[in-house]
């Protein structure tokens, strides 16, 4: 990391920090729904962005974790660390499983495969009720005693964001990111350099999960509830709008989205309850008019002032 | 298996084909994955049931659906889906954010309710086949999906405009550099996709009923059945629908909780072999 990176990088999460300080308790909850959608993004944006192809099936993932975290310490008893890994290590078996399938396509099949694979987490949650609870989902204090303020919890949530982008950073910038980066510009011309495509997919697509899982967990710890919704193809349709909106293939830029798109639901909620339908008409606006993302068209402006 | 849950599952497969054929129709000829299908079906049922039910004809209800979703078709390809051609991406997000705004508009037109489409006198009651006392609706909609089919292949192998189809899955631009309007081509298919779609709600919600998450549940079927049969296949989508319709009689019968799983497990496994699927040809 140069000097100067790391200088923003400590400038952004020392003021993300100092946030709480000038919040309302009901903001700083926000504030931590940011962080943890934005991980989510992040994620997705690790296959969107740097392997060329979008899944539908993250919003499973992320649910799957917040299922198996919230089912570890409601029903099965055991303590918040452990359930943590447990949910982290459900979803990145789920991711695998995931992987296995949709490594082989690209493209549209890609993203229908992906959606087709989520639905049957979602299916599965909402029918198996004597695990999952069916539609009413599994209530659990799941969030450890000590962070039960709002603000302890935010600032534990704001350090595990600052370790994960860290640790996705590092990932998409490190050769085996390269080679992913180079599937997506041509997936022809790695195989015939003898890069095993499927199984770098494979590895990106159980790596993205991972990071999908500890979002999922957090959000355990956040709602203490788990409900066939988390799950849903809208959560991970939310996911991905979040990731678009950034910018795809910034990363950081998966913050961005997620706030904008979480201040959008609240701003609209308090006028109309047709949020959904205002999701919808985002989507549209976004993908035809500004396909680049916040980010990217902060960029192409900056270009052009720079020129 | 009994008779009677074999019809079932016959009977789930034709309406299936009805949905299924209209979305491989479009994903195949026009690339797009349009999944804002699930939203048409229901939208479709809906209407149809507000005119059946006004009207207190079943056909009718059948024709103003079609006529309505091929309408919402005509302005979600002219007036949103012309702005993104040839971006995959952007494209299949688009459709989805246009039935995000179907199915809330839906909520705001029909409310939560759930509701089931009258069925005409003619079609009520039962018959006996094959030694079973069956629901004659449910006959009828066989038969409207053999009907459907046999009308869909004709229509792709007899006529100019399914010739012009078939070589426009294979390669749209050859089409186009031979003098024919691609272009309308396409709209037309996708107004007969949409109207396929407008249909099959209808067809569906006089014996599955029509509610708020019904669009979801009967896309994942009808993905499921493009995926096993491939892109742009007539006699994929056939096999695909017997084959789905099929296994989830057998899950619900069998395995109740995990029906998806029945489903499901096998179209992983057909995937691991064939990635496109049973007919699918790379683009």
């Amino acid at each position: 990391m140069t000097g100067r990176a790391a200088l923003i990088a400590i400038i952004v999460v020392a003021a993300a920090a100092s946030l709480p300080l000038v919040l309302s308790s009901y903001q700083v909850g926000l504030a931590t729904e940011v962080l943890i959608f934005g991980i989510l993004a992040m994620s997705i944006d690790i296959l969107a962005g740097f392997a060329g192809r979008t899944s539908l099936g993250h919003g499973a993932i992320f649910g799957v974790s917040t299922y198996v975290v919230v089912y570890a310490t409601a029903q099965a008893g055991l303590p918040p660390a452990a359930a943590f890994a447990a949910g982290v290590l459900a979803a990145t078996l789920v991711a695998m499983i995931f992987g296995l399938l949709a490594v082989r396509t690209s493209g549209s099949y890609f993203l229908l495969l992906t959606l087709a694979l989520g639905m049957i987490v979602w299916g599965i949650c909402l029918r198996w009720t004597q695990i999952t609870g069916g539609e009413n989902g599994i209530r659990g204090d799941v969030r450890p005693a000590a962070l039960l303020n709002n603000n302890s919890f935010y600032w534990t949530v704001l350090a595990g964001t600052a370790i994960v982008t860290f640790a996705v950073w590092r990932f998409v910038r490190s050769p085996f990111g390269l080679t992913l980066r180079g599937i997506r510009d041509s997936e022809s011309r790695m195989r015939s350099l003898g890069y095993n495509v499927p199984l770098h997919l494979f590895i990106g697509f159980t790596a993205s999960g991972f990071f999908a899982g500890i979002a999922g967990a957090l959000y355990a710890m956040f709602n203490n509830f788990v409900s066939p919704s988390t799950v849903a193809l809208a959560q991970s349709v939310e996911g991905v709008l979040m990731m678009v909106a950034g910018g795809v293939g910034t990363l950081f830029g998966a913050f961005v989205g997620a706030a904008a798109i979480i201040a959008l639901e609240n701003v609209v909620s308090t006028y109309t309850e047709r949020w959904q339908m205002v999701l919808g008409v985002t989507f549209i606006v976004i993908m035809i008019f500004a396909p680049e993302g916040i980010i990217g068209k902060l960029n192409a402006i900056l270009m052009r002032k720079t020129r | 298996m009994s008779v009677f849950q074999l019809l079932n599952g016959l009977t789930f497969a034709a309406l299936l084909f009805v949905v299924a054929s209209g979305f491989t129709l479009i994903f195949g000829l026009l690339r797009i994955v349009n999944l804002a299908h699930g939203a048409l079906y229901l939208f479709g049922g809906y209407i149809g049931f507000t005119v059946a039910a006004r009207t207190g004809s079943f056909a009718l209800g059948g024709l103003g659906a079609m006529v309505a979703i091929a309408a919402i078709g005509f302005v979600l390809d002219q007036g949103l889906l012309r702005f993104v051609r040839g971006h995959d991406l952007r494209q299949v997000l688009l459709t989805l954010g246009f039935a995000f705004v179907l199915d809330d508009l839906a909520l705001v037109i029909w409310g939560g309710d759930s509701f089931t489409v009258p069925i005409p006198q003619m079609l009520r009651g039962g018959l006996r086949v094959f030694g079973v006392f069956y629901p004659t609706y449910r006959l009828f909609v066989l038969l409207t999906g053999v009907v459907v089919f046999a009308v869909l292949w004709l229509l792709l192998n007899h006529t100019r405009l399914g010739a012009l189809i078939r070589a426009g899955v294979d390669d749209a631009e050859m089409v186009e550099a031979s003098g024919v309007n691609i272009q309308r081509v396409f709209l037309v298919t996708f107004l007969l996709g949409s109207a396929l779609a407008g249909l099959g709600g209808l067809m569906g919600g006089a014996f599955l009923s029509l509610y708020p998450s019904a669009d979801a549940e009967i896309l994942v079927f009808s993905l499921a059945v493009v995926i096993i049969g491939g892109r742009g296949s007539l006699v994929g989508v056939g096999i695909g629908s017997l084959l789905v319709g099929m296994l989830n009689t057998i899950g619900q019968v069998m395995f109740p909780e995990l029906a998806y799983f029945v489903i499901f497990g096998p179209m992983a496994v057909l995937l691991a072999f064939r990635p496109l699927g049973l007919f699918g040809r790379p683009a």
